[in-house]
């Protein structure tokens, strides 16, 4: 039988750091459960990677409680250590070595026996589609195989919970696939996966729950439903060809004109054909001309514009950008 | 700490090294050709004339047997010099974070590097003796005699090599890192390396005749000569020892203290 109430994998009680006199954390706090996956979503300069360094044991927090797997990152970190492992934003690979060389010192490093290293590796250079260029120096392998090596080596040491730095960040769709599929088989096999993204979909697709940071702030923790379910509705959005047609429209449709986009109006919607059908009514009745229309649901977006209130949106993956191309 | 994995993490990384200095052979060979190459310049360009001022007509016979000993002290310097541009170049890297969040022995990544780089100065040393040999260098001294030589060279090459480690540490880039450690190379020029101090100015005389590399290589010179060795040997000795003991302090700061590339 499992623990009814498993000590959680991470635990973070009142996170302060600051770089000098810039505060880039401020008052963290964050509760991630064994097995599964957490994603701390962000743009670029939120803090992320700096929450990442902490937990690793790379960086001091200024205030806090830190706890990975039990251990107190300010005084057990070689504990910590011993049950992390760390993929950064930058791979942190051997270039002079072969793809064998770096998994073997990785395995040495991890003080495993001769048998077990070979086993471990041979297994890892199959699962992560690298055998073939196992005998390769390092220098030679394309993004994507870097990725998974690094990943590879941090697998070596069997370790309970790992850090994934906006792990698909510069890659190609394809490879960022195979990695999304990756880090859920880490899930299913009862890993703690913790990862930073600026990515709105990976996040979506991949967490079981998700906290926001904006700022060194959290703003919002929970699932990706749960999320959702904080904000009202979907819209209609509707451009028009110039700006005296939008400020027609919106007194047509009785809704307010934001400064955003100049010839875009968003319309408030529970997302029932009704509603759009009476608002392209009253268009035909006053007139104007409508030059594009798209029906939003809500998404991680809208939940981030929500909760802090900003114009700059969250980054588009690769895959969403080549989407809407 | 995990003290038990000490030996064992420091020989995984040195075999990294290794491996390192195997496939980028340009850097490792360059300790072991400047000696080759300034001690074929040395004697015979310079020896001829700088040996009548050793011994009176002495020549060229003079010199090698005078200049040898400051030559193992510059291979030492050069090789010095390799360390510190190495440690730099594998701090900018990305897997030494990765090895600060791993459960190793913490200074193995730096202990692997020094390990290295002894490995580097017995070969530079071999080279640069057996040259030295070929070309009219003769001792009469005692292979025990011989040994205290070398042990002296190592133990200078011990200071010198946790000195790079820790400038290669301090240095913010690879180019600085391969310029700081330069005027080590100086250092046996001014001191007792190539010529006797007491033909110096007064005040460059002072300096030669109180910075480390003199007593030490005069303690070479009078073990592999046969001379009395006298006080030069503890003083050099004391000289090493508190070097190593300061740059391996101030490296362990360093490395410990110095976030992560990145």
């Amino acid at each position: 039988m499992a623990d009814p109430s498993p000590a959680p994998a991470i635990k973070v009680t009142g996170l302060r750091k600051s770089f000098g006199e810039h505060l880039v954390l401020d008052g963290v706090e964050l509760d991630v459960e064994p097995g599964t996956v957490f994603a701390l979503l962000g743009q670029n300069g939120a803090g992320k990677t700096t929450i990442i360094r902490i937990l690793a044991t790379l960086l001091e927090p200024d205030e806090g409680e830190i706890r990975v797997a039990g251990h107190d990152v300010a005084h057990e970190a070689e504990a910590v250590r011993g049950v992390i492992g760390v993929t950064g934003q930058f791979s942190a690979v051997d270039d002079l070595l072969t793809g064998r060389e770096n998994l073997a010192l990785m395995a040495d490093l991890n003080h495993l026996g001769r048998a077990e290293s070979g086993r471990r590796i041979g297994d890892l250079l199959d699962r992560f589609e690298l055998t073939d260029a196992a005998d390769r120096l390092v220098a030679t392998y394309s993004g994507g195989m870097r990725r998974r090596l690094d990943l590879a080596m941090t697998l070596i040491g069997a370790p309970q919970i790992i850090f994934l730095d906006e792990p698909t960040t510069g890659l190609d769709p394809r490879s960022r696939r195979t990695m999304w599929d990756i880090v859920r088989s880490l899930a299913g096999e009862g890993i703690t996966v913790f990862l930073t993204t600026q990515y709105l979909d990976e996040a979506d697709r991949l967490a079981d729950q998700i906290a926001i940071l904006d700022h060194g702030r959290l703003v919002a923790q929970g699932s990706s439903q749960e999320l959702k379910q904080r904000i009202p509705g979907g819209r209609i959005d509707l451009r028009f060809a110039d700006a005296p047609g939008r400020l027609a429209a919106a007194g047509a449709l009785d809704v307010p004109l934001r400064e955003d986009d100049a010839l875009t109006l968003h319309i408030p919607t529970d997302g029932n054909v009704a509603t759009l059908r009476r608002v392209l009514r009253e268009l035909d009745d006053a007139a104007i001309d409508v030059v594009d229309l798209a029906i939003h649901t809500p998404d991680l977006d809208d939940v981030f514009f929500a909760l802090t209130g900003r114009e700059d949106r969250l980054a588009l993956s690769e895959v969403e950008e080549e989407i809407h191309r | 700490m995990t003290p038990a994995y000490a030996v064992q993490d420091s020989i995984t990384m040195l075999r990294r090294n290794l491996r390192h200095l195997q496939r980028y052979p340009g850097l490792s060979m360059f300790p072991i050709l400047m000696p080759v190459v300034f001690l074929l310049l040395f004697q015979f360009v310079f020896g001829g004339t700088l040996g009548n001022g050793i011994t009176l007509g002495g020549g060229r016979d003079a010199y090698i047997n005078f200049v040898t000993p400051g030559m193992l002290l510059f291979a030492v310097a050069g090789a010095a010099q390799i360390t510190a541009i190495s440690v730099a170049k594998d701090m900018a890297d990305g897997i030494i974070t990765r090895f600060k969040t791993m459960r190793i022995w913490r200074p193995a990544v730096l202990t692997g590097h020094v390990l290295g780089s002894l490995l580097l100065n017995v070969i530079a040393l071999a080279v640069t003796i057996a040259l030295a040999l070929l070309i009219g260098f003769s001792s009469p001294a005692s292979p025990l005699r011989w040994l205290g030589a070398i042990a002296m060279l190592m133990l200078l090459a011990v200071a010198l090599t946790w000195l790079s480690v820790a400038f290669g540490l301090f240095a913010k880039s690879v180019e600085t890192a391969s310029n700081i450690p330069m005027f080590l190379t100086l250092l046996p020029f001014l001191g007792s390396g190539f010529v006797p101090v007491g033909s110096m100015p007064a005040g460059l005389r002072w300096f030669a005749q109180n910075q480390p590399f003199t007593p030490v290589t005069n303690a070479v010179r009078s073990l592999l000569a046969g001379h009395h060795v006298g006080s030069a040997a503890t003083i050099g000795i004391v000289w090493c020892l508190a070097i190593t003991a300061a740059s391996y302090l101030w490296a362990r700061h360093l490395y410990d203290r110095r976030p992560a590339a990145r």
